[in-house]
């Protein structure tokens, strides 16, 4: 629902990074990491990103999406795992205090220019 | 030819969210950021809440909607100071981000609170993403919706600090499974508080309360 809010955040930081030295740059693709616990739909993202980038060096890029697994680590035994299901509790001990290590990026890691 | 970026795409609310917290800090006010579904009862809970900690907590409280003022008039009844944010000015979104939390917190004014709620707008998705600043994140879930409810949307679970499972006063006409709820809560955030509540009767809220007031009260010390 907020995939708009989060496509025009991602145009502006695309823009910021174009070299101003460069005519007329065209951007051939973006490359994200969305983490799988973000609350991100890929396909709406793609569809705010298609309509908000018309006329823009943007126009027609290609967004190269890479999903982050949800990795967890418990404080209370140090285990380690990913998950699959919102199933967070620590297989081992089922009690402690667990720690996100990846899972909620919602991150723009490059860009690719025509040459 | 590839230029390497590597920026959070929300980094411009995280850079907000953090002045946020450094103003909140500066006028030593506890905030809450209290999110659910539409329906769930925040409001009224609320309104019970600051009954119960009114005056000796002063508490202040900004409400997202999308529209209407509705529960802000509700609110003010209990001699909070309430501000209402209406998104619909702002493109009808669906959570409250930390540029709008900032103008409303300084509009209300935190120098002589304690405690700022921010009663965000009935979402179980949005909200979760946006950090606005705030200290403490709390879900409130209701008996009339599912059980299943934290699996999901397991992220609103995940990043809240504690939860209320609301209207327990109606669980005697219902088929909801309130052991079964919390498990599903605790499953995808182990540990986590979760304080079983009717907001109409009352019941159980000395330990939410309780827990209120400790956060409050070590705000200072962080």
């Amino acid at each position: 629902m907020h995939e708009m809010g989060i496509a025009q955040e991602l145009v502006k930081i695309a823009l910021d990074a174009l070299p101003q030295d460069l005519d007329n740059p065209q951007v051939a693709s973006l490359h994200l990491k969305i983490g799988k616990l973000s609350s991100v739909v890929s396909h709406s993202l793609t569809f705010c990103f298609e309509i908000i980038t018309k006329d823009t060096p943007l126009e027609n890029a290609r967004l190269e999406i890479e999903t982050v697994p949800v990795r967890i680590r418990c404080t209370g035994c140090g285990t380690e795992w990913e998950a699959d299901t919102p199933v967070f509790q620590c297989p081992d001990c089922e009690q402690g205090k667990i720690e996100m290590l990846s899972g909620r990026e919602i991150e723009i890691v490059s860009l690719e220019l025509f040459e | 030819m590839e230029i390497k970026i590597r920026k959070q795409v929300l980094e411009k609310n995280l850079s907000e969210a953090d002045k946020n917290r450094s103003y909140f800090r500066e006028n030593n006010v506890f905030v809450l950021n209290m999110m659910s579904s539409p329906g769930s009862g925040k409001t009224e809970t609320l309104c019970r809440t600051l009954g119960c900690l009114m005056p000796d907590i002063r508490t202040g409280v900004i409400v997202g909607d999308i529209c209407t003022t509705n529960d802000a008039d509700r609110l003010s009844v209990t001699g909070a100071k309430v501000t209402q944010i209406n998104t619909d000015q702002f493109g009808g979104d669906c959570h409250l981000a930390a540029p709008l939390i900032d103008t409303a917190a300084r509009k209300l004014g935190c120098e002589d609170l304690d405690l700022l709620i921010v009663e965000n707008i009935g979402n179980l998705v949005c909200p979760a993403e946006f950090d606005i600043g705030e200290d403490a994140r709390v879900v409130v879930l209701s008996v009339t919706e599912g059980e299943d409810k934290p699996l999901k949307y397991p992220l609103m679970f995940q990043v809240s600090d504690a939860a209320i499972l609301n209207k327990v006063d109606l669980l005697p006409y219902l088929d909801f499974d309130a052991p079964l709820a919390v498990d599903n809560m605790k499953k995808v955030h182990p540990n986590m508080p979760v304080f079983a509540l009717s907001a109409k009767t009352g019941e159980g809220f000395d330990p939410w309360l309780a827990w209120i007031r400790q956060k409050v009260k070590e705000k200072p010390a962080t």
